[in-house]
């Protein structure tokens, strides 16, 4: 388990998604609200890269006729074959036994970082910033 | 092939209306009076679909006693059917032509005729008869309406429609069909066979009764896609559906299809929470004549494997229709619990009126 410093989360404004790279691995880290996921750039599906695709909702219904855009904003669909995917959780909603992996992220700020052991600081650490650290 | 042991409940057998003039007594006054001024009870209304020269629509011991109709003769089913495979009941099915005539009224009053000859001329005549309704399925509410006057008799079991109409049947326009059906908890009985506003294949006219007859497969299968996917198990969620003459090895692949695209393309179908082959398995029900599967064991139990369920099969004759000699109904190679099931367990399951007494029968 170690942590990587991958963003300054100032760069991924909420909506937005930034594709990072961590331990060799291509991260789209995602910020829903101002809180921050990670999913890996690989569909479970057919291993497109997943976090290019367009960040949706999706509909739901109780009968036929009715539709309802739901988890709007929080939802990735895959540019291949078009799985959606839960971006908070990785759940796949097009195929209930298949996930696209998730990774934790914290943010930290610069004055934290500053003191502890990190590897692959893929962006310089000042103290005044806040920063997206994914730890896998 | 075996026989069917005893008790056994075949779903799909032919009654067959002799002549159209022989519904004419059923008529009200209206039509009676009309159907004769306009000569129509000369016509024979024999449903091109289900030629009664043709080779695999009579087998030549079940032809009529006295050169009749095959199917039109109660003796004949009684002695070649009811006694001779020792059934408990059987589900009558009339296809006619007056059930897909264009003018609507006409055909409901040739509708109501059917069933009420039905009931009086067969159901009376023996304990073991059922039948579905027949109606005008391109005049939907019409068609509810007649399910709600006949309904009443137990009797009848199921609501009888063709693989083949006007538009694709999970379409809305059907559905006051569908929730007649509910409610009076009868299935829908989806048989071989088309009214002809469309070819029966999707690449035009064939020239062929051998191209006809095996595009029928294909026309189920859009059927039953449409009724998935437009929604009508969503719906009406006790509705049963039972695929008559409809052959199953086209099923597995049906399925796999339909599953692997609804994951790519649900967003568009939104109430379809379930894969279509669960849907499928929970609701559609499929008799067993003609059983179009491969000829070697090891294949027929893939085959088994695949449909995925031992619910789905539901024994039939398809009297008197030529899938196999002499009393081997029950198709070769099929495990021991499976045909239980399929004579026995799977129509009582499929038809709830079934299991009424038959005090209340005629309620």
């Amino acid at each position: 388990m170690a942590k990587y410093v991958v963003a300054l989360a100032s760069q991924i404004p909420p909506g937005q998604c930034k594709i990072v790279s961590a331990a060799g691995r291509e991260i789209g880290v995602y910020n829903i609200d101002n809180a921050f996921y990670a999913l890996v750039n690989r569909c479970p599906h057919e291993g497109a890269a997943v976090c290019r695709g367009d960040i949706v909702g999706r509909p739901d219904s109780d009968m036929p006729g009715t539709y309802r855009l739901i988890q709007r904003g929080e939802m990735v669909r895959c540019p291949w074959h078009g799985w959606l995917f839960e971006i908070k959780t990785g759940q796949s909603w097009c195929d209930s036994a298949t996930r696209a992996r998730s990774i934790p992220v914290v943010v930290e700020t610069g004055e934290a970082l500053t003191r502890g052991l990190f590897q692959a600081e893929t962006v310089p650490v000042t103290v005044e910033d806040r920063y997206i650290v994914l730890e896998f | 092939m075996p026989a069917p042991l005893p008790g056994a409940i075949d779903c799909d057998l032919h009654i067959a209306v002799p002549q159209t003039r022989t519904l004419v007594p059923f008529l009200d006054e209206y039509w009676a009076d009309h159907v004769r001024i306009r000569g129509v009870e000369s016509q024979s209304y024999q449903m091109s679909s289900l030629p009664p020269r043709a080779p695999l629509s009579v087998r030549p011991d079940w032809q009529a006693s006295d050169g009749a109709l095959p199917g039109s003769h109660f003796g004949d089913l009684k002695s070649k059917v009811l006694d001779q495979f020792k059934l408990k009941f059987a589900v009558c099915n009339c296809i006619h032509g007056t059930q897909i005539m264009l003018s609507e009224d006409m055909s409901l009053a040739f509708c109501k005729a059917t069933n009420d000859w039905l009931a009086k001329e067969w159901l009376d005549r023996d304990p073991r008869l059922r039948a579905s309704i027949v109606v005008p399925a391109e005049s939907p509410e019409l068609a509810a309406e007649e399910i709600e006057r006949v309904a009443i008799d137990r009797r009848f079991v199921q609501i009888l429609m063709l693989a083949m109409g006007e538009r694709p049947l999970g379409r809305r326009s059907y559905w006051p069909i569908y929730r007649a059906a509910e409610f009076h908890k009868l299935p829908i009985g989806i048989h071989a066979g088309s009214n002809y506003r469309h070819p029966p294949s999707s690449i035009g006219w064939p020239s062929y009764y051998l191209e006809d007859y095996v595009a029928q497969a294909q026309a189920f299968a859009a059927q039953l896609l449409s009724l998935v996917t437009e929604g009508v198990f969503v719906k009406f969620p006790e509705l049963k559906i039972v695929m008559m003459e409809s052959g199953v090895t086209w099923l597995p692949g049906t399925i796999w299809r339909a599953d692997k695209t609804w994951r790519a393309v649900r967003f568009e179908v939104p109430w379809l929470h379930q894969a279509p082959g669960e849907v499928i398995r929970d609701h559609v029900r499929f008799t067993i004549q003609p059983f179009d599967a491969p000829s070697r064991r090891e294949q027929l139990e893939r085959l088994l494997e695949q449909l995925g369920s031992e619910d789905i099969l539901l024994f039939s004759t398809d009297y008197p229709h030529w899938h196999f000699d002499g009393d081997d109904a029950v198709p070769d190679g099929l495990p021991d619990a499976l045909v239980r099931k399929m004579l026995f367990d799977n129509p009582l399951m499929t038809y709830p009126r079934l299991s009424h007494t038959a005090r209340d029968s005629l309620e």
